[in-house]
């Protein structure tokens, strides 16, 4: 029994590569953008997900600057923080994260109509 | 439009409907109202082409023509028949020296009546085409399963019902509960069903963005990854959704559906 445990390979994991890749890109890394109707023409465009290392305050006031709008950092007790805005910023708001390189492409997901 | 359709099932995520009730509003009443029968076929016309099977890969010739044909190859496909189509076609699209091309009837494949060697993709269309002959199943061809465009009314100026809300469930085999879910959580709504199954939503909204939606919902909890069949069923066991398939039987995870974030819209009370 002991030779057979001394046979094993220990220090290597096979399943480290993997969990490495699964935390790094997980489900959970994607950044949502959505929509919602207020009265009117009216909307709101919300922004959840951006990783807690970034200073949401900066990059809203990117954000406002950039697209002429107002909008807000909401604490949201479950999901952190969530960057929101006024109007229909969806297009812009993944234009301008992919640009200024805060997250990959495939990592957002644009929801609503 | 309609070209814009038979491209959008593909991506993953499909060009925004611009969010612009403004346009509604500014046009005259009855347009904000739709006709719902006009409108219907109208839409019925235009969204032929939402169709489950296709979406991922088109068939093997279609793809081949598409990419590899300039124009005017077309028309001379079309005047010959069906045999031998797709192994002339590859004959006009990549032999410029072409002259043992007889269209139609007399020689079936290029190489016939040469000594050269033969093509890959020449033989792959000549297999094709066999297999499409005595075997249409395995060729390729899918049948198309077309779902109907959804029916939306207005009601009042605050709901929206979508009125044939069952009919697709049941077009998709999927559980109502599931596809309203999904469909209130992507618009940030709420929701409920009325006394005739239909669904009614607060907001407005036009068919179009209902129309993006349930693409997006076929693309991710009833297309087979592996085979784009949507004959598939989708299963709980112990807390995660399953897909799947009916017809290659391979199964794959399927995300939980997930409101994520909304906004406090509307009156706050005092209180707050």
């Amino acid at each position: 029994m002991s030779a057979l445990d001394a046979q094993l390979p220990t220090t290597f994991d096979p399943f480290a590569e993997a969990n490495a890749d699964d935390s790094g890109a997980g489900s959970k890394e994607y950044v949502h953008i959505r929509i919602q109707q207020r009265n009117g023409r009216k909307s709101l465009t919300t922004v959840q997900g951006l990783k807690k290392e970034f200073s949401y305050n900066k990059i809203l006031k990117d954000l406002k600057k950039e697209f002429c709008c107002n909008g807000t950092v909401v604490q949201d007790p479950e999901l952190g923080q969530v960057i929101q805005l006024q109007g229909d910023q969806r297009k812009n708001v993944s234009a301008f994260l992919v640009q200024a390189g805060i997250v990959k492409k495939e990592h957002i997901k644009i929801h609503g109509f | 439009m309609a070209e814009e359709n038979t491209s959008q099932m593909k991506e993953e995520v499909p060009e925004l409907a611009p969010f612009d009730p403004t346009k509604k509003k500014k046009k005259k009443k009855n347009v904000v109202i739709q006709d719902p029968a006009d409108e219907v076929d109208k839409l019925a016309e235009k969204t032929e082409n939402l169709t489950v099977a296709e979406s991922g890969e088109p068939s093997f010739a279609g793809m081949k023509k598409k990419k590899k044909k300039p124009v005017e190859t077309d028309f001379l496909n079309d005047e010959n028949g069906e045999t031998g189509e797709d192994v002339v076609d590859e004959q006009v699209g990549e032999d410029e020296e072409g002259e043992g091309i007889m269209l139609g009837g007399t020689t079936r494949y290029p190489w016939e009546g040469t000594d050269r060697d033969y093509k890959y993709e020449e033989l792959l269309g000549r297999v094709f085409n066999i297999l499409r002959e005595n075997n249409p199943d395995l060729a390729g061809d899918r049948r198309r399963t077309v779902m109907r465009p959804p029916q939306v009314l207005r009601e009042g100026t605050k709901k929206t019902v979508f009125v044939n809300f069952m009919d697709l469930c049941k077009t998709m085999h999927r559980q109502p509960e599931h596809v309203m879910t999904f469909l209130l959580a992507e618009m940030g709504t709420s929701g409920s069903l009325d006394g005739q199954q239909r669904l009614v939503v607060k907001g407005r909204f036009a068919p179009k963005n209902f129309e993006g939606i349930l693409r997006r919902y076929v693309n991710e909890y009833v297309i087979c990854n592996g085979c784009k069949s949507p004959d598939t069923i989708l299963s709980k066991e112990n807390r995660l959704f399953f897909l799947r398939c009916e017809q290659c039987g391979s199964a794959r995870s399927v995300a939980p559906i997930k409101a994520g974030f909304v906004a406090r819209v509307g009156r706050r009370k005092a209180g707050t």
